[in-house]
This record gives C-alpha cells, sequence and structure tokens, in this order.
C-alpha cells in the first residue's frame, strides 16, 4: 500500500474539512482569515530557499561552516531562520566518504523552518520504512548510486532536534557567486537522497 | 505503543511514490487542515507529544488507509474533544450548541505561535548517565503510551556518538505526567546489529534517544 491513496476520498474529506472549520469558526475558536495567512506563509514564505541560502553560505564562507557544523541553531538563527520545527538544528555534512540521508521513522519530523513543509515521499510508509533498512536502494530509486566505500549515515529524527543536510558543493561551481549557487541546491540535496549538480552537469 | 506509526525497517510497501513539482498541498482541504491544526493548537490545550500520540492511537487500518493530512484531521478532531474546545455532538451535526462563543485568538497571535521557534530544551542542570563514546545498550521497554524510541533499536547496542543536551521526555509530557527533563543523545548503530549479517558495513544509523531508553553496555 502506497501513499499514491493520498487523492482518493476527496470528496468526503472535503466536505468533512468544510464543515469543522465552519463550526470552529461559529464557535470563535479560529478565524478564517487566520488560516488562510498560515497558509500562505508556507506555500509563499517559507521554503526550502531558505535552507538553500544557509548552504550557499557554507560553501562560499569557510568561518560559518565551521559555526554550522560546531552550533547549527546559532549559525542558521543569524540568517534568521530559526523557527517552528526548526528550533534547535543539526547540519550534517557529506563528503567524499560519508553520505548522510534524514528520515523521521515514527512520523514525518522535518525541519520547515528551512525547508519548508515536507514532499509526500518523505512522510510515505515505504520511505519511512524503508531508507533505515536499505539506503542504498532507497537512494538508487532517487537515482543516486553511491560507491561502495561509502558510509552511509541514516539519521532517524526521534527527538525535537532537525537535521539539515550539508551537500557537496559540486565540480565546476568555482567562478559561481554565492547569490547563483542558492539558485542549484536543491531541497532533496538537504534532505540527503540526492547530490547538487552543477548546472548543465551531472551529479 | 506498539503502534502501527512505528515502521522503521518493515517491509512490502513498495516503491518511493516520487513526485517532481510537487505543490505545496495538494488539494485546498489540506492546507486548510494544517492551518486549523495550528490554529488550534494555538490554544495550548495540549503539546506536540500529546498531538503525536493523538496519531498513534487510531486504528491500525484507518491509519494505513489515511493520507498524511487525514490523519492529522483525525487527530485535530479526537484532540479536541477531549480536551473540550468541541462536544462530539457538535462534531457530528457540525452545529455549535447553544452556549458562550469563545473569542479568536488574533491572526498576529496565531501566526507568532504557528511560525516561532518552541525549543524542546530544557534550561536545568541535569547530570547525563553518558558521554559521547559510552557502549550503550538500548531497553527492551514497551510502553503503552507514547514513546520516541523504536522497536528496530530495542535490545540493541550503540555508541554515544554526542549529547545534545537537556530536553522534554516526550513519554511523560504526551501523557501531561511532567516534563521530566533529561539527556538526548545522538547513538550510533552499525546496522549489522540492528539488521544482521547481511547488513552493509559501510551503513551507520543515528537515533536521538534519552537517558531513560538506555543503559551501560
Amino acid at each position: 500500500m502506497s501513499e499514491g491513496h493520498d487523492h482518493s476520498h476527496l470528496s468526503d474529506t472535503e466536505l468533512r474539512v468544510r464543515a469543522l472549520e465552519s463550526l470552529l469558526t461559529e464557535k470563535g475558536l479560529v478565524d478564517p482569515d487566520a488560516l488562510n495567512a498560515i497558509v500562505d506563509t508556507y506555500e509563499n514564505k517559507v521554503g526550502p530557499r531558505n535552507g538553500a541560502t544557509v548552504v550557499a553560505k557554507a560553501w562560499t564562507d569557510p568561518d560559518f561552516k565551521k559555526w554550522l557544523l560546531e552550533d547549527a541553531t546559532a549559525a542558521i538563527g543569524s540568517l534568521g531562520f530559526i523557527g517552528n520545527q526548526g528550533a534547535d538544528m543539526v547540519v550534517l555534512e557529506n563528503t567524499a566518504s560519508v553520505h548522510n540521508v534524514t528520515v523521521c521513522t515514527l512520523c514525518s519530523c522535518y525541519p520547515w523552518s528551512v525547508l519548508g513543509l515536507p514532499p509526500v515521499w518523505y512522510k510515505s510508509f515505504p520511505y519511512r520504512a524503508r531508507v533505515v533498512k536499505e539506503p542504498r536502494a532507497v537512494l538508487e530509486e532517487f537515482g543516486l548510486e553511491l560507491g561502495g566505500d561509502v558510509e552511509v549515515r541514516v539519521w532517524d529524527s526521534t527527538s525535537e532536534l532537525r537535521y539539515l543536510v550539508l551537500p557537496e558543493r559540486p565540480a565546476g561551481t568555482e567562478s559561481m557567486s554565492e547569490d547563483e549557487l542558492v539558485g542549484i541546491v536543491t531541497r532533496n540535496s538537504m534532505i540527503g537522497t540526492e547530490k547538487v549538480a552543477a548546472p548543465g552537469g551531472d551529479a | 505503543m506498539d503502534g502501527i506509526h512505528d515502521m522503521g525497517g518493515m517491509d512490502g510497501f513498495g516503491p518511493i511514490p516520487i513526485e517532481y513539482d510537487e505543490p505545496i498541498f495538494h488539494a485546498e482541504w489540506e492546507g486548510r487542515v494544517y492551518a486549523m491544526n495550528g490554529a488550534i493548537g494555538a490554544w495550548g490545550k495540549w503539546n506536540i507529544d500529546a498531538g503525536r500520540y493523538g496519531i498513534e492511537r487510531m486504528p491500525p487500518a484507518l491509519y494505513l488507509q489515511s493520507s498524511y493530512y487525514e490523519r492529522w484531521l483525525h487527530r485535530t478532531e479526537k484532540m479536541m474533544v477531549e480536551h473540550g474546545l468541541i462536544s462530539q455532538a457538535e462534531l457530528e451535526s457540525g452545529t455549535p450548541s447553544e452556549g458562550e462563543k469563545s473569542q479568536p485568538l488574533t491572526m498576529e497571535q496565531i501566526i507568532e505561535r504557528q511560525t516561532r521557534s518552541r525549543s524542546a530544551r530544557v534550561d536545568e542542570e541535569v547530570a547525563p548517565k553518558f558521554k559521547a563514546g559510552d557502549n550503550v545498550l538500548v531497553r527492551n521497554i514497551h510502553p503503552k503510551g507514547h514513546t520516541r524510541v523504536p522497536r528496530y533499536v530495542r535490545g540493541r547496542k550503540g555508541v554515544i556518538d554526542r549529547d545534545h543536551g537537556v530536553f522534554i521526555f516526550p513519554d511523560t509530557n504526551a501523557l501531561f505526567q511532567g516534563k521530566k527533563p533529561q539527556h538526548i543523545y545522538s547513538v550510533r548503530f552499525d546496522a549489522r546489529e540492528l539488521w544482521g549479517p547481511d547488513a552493509s558495513a559501510q551503513h551507520k544509523l543515528y537515533l536521538d534517544l534519552w537517558d531513560d531508553y538506555l543503559d551501560r553496555a
């Protein structure tokens, strides 16, 4: 069973949600404008560009990178990206010999303040069940094949600490500015299910 | 509880459902559920651990049939009834009973509470039981309530990788029995300790585990 099931029951669920919002509004428990503002925040304001900004700065500023790996909460906080589901951060550095990947097997904990809300695959039963046991097979489904000598570290977010992967800076990006680098850092590379590719190149 | 939510290591779920260029919400109702959950959570009637326990108590078959935001909807409805924000009759009829209306929290209050940093770190001196490099054995415990120690590491040996400091203990907090502040450690496991001799020697797992889950090995 997969979460392809996500899109069924739509009409029943939709009616139930509308009825609930109407009840809560009539009771004075929620303000629909506040609900609109919350949706707008996560659709348009808080997203993986925050994380990409952190990564690009770490790639171009060795002092920031050192700080980020030692005290991610303070370093990320200095850029203004500490928030709900990201109060206490840990950054994991991917290198040629170590590949980190993150999951939450028990629910779907995810660093909202730097990556926004999680994609369906991250919340899916297959990902939660499998990546801790067969990470290489899972990564191959994302098109990522790691050499046999690479150590794969899987981080299961069982606490309120939130993990952000610092991907490797790809070769061929030496002349790119920090702002340009922000544009090539993908969400999945900061979860650990892909590498960052240089523009026009392969990861 | 040994629930269906504790999925680490299960087989049979099939390939990862990767979707490219996916929207933040796949339907308008998902965003409304997400936002209602936050806005109702802002009333402070329960904590994040109790909220997770609300999802874990879903009947297993219903859990498996429900999407992520359907599970959130189930939780929000259940917790509101359990904590007296609405009655079961109101939930079923969709109509408020006679009585006093609440004054909704303002938009500013809700946005602030929904987006602000809420650390589970506790500013209290609590002595750590372990230090980096210590060998530990995860307790073989099966609490009936909420817990954050997955089945796949219980009874297994690992090594303390680092001490993250003092945090709220979810097992007691979820049941409103106090914060019981204690240290969380990153504990490192060899895949072979968890998954047997066929696992790769180049595969390690790291879990955040609290003092109460661990014994010295």
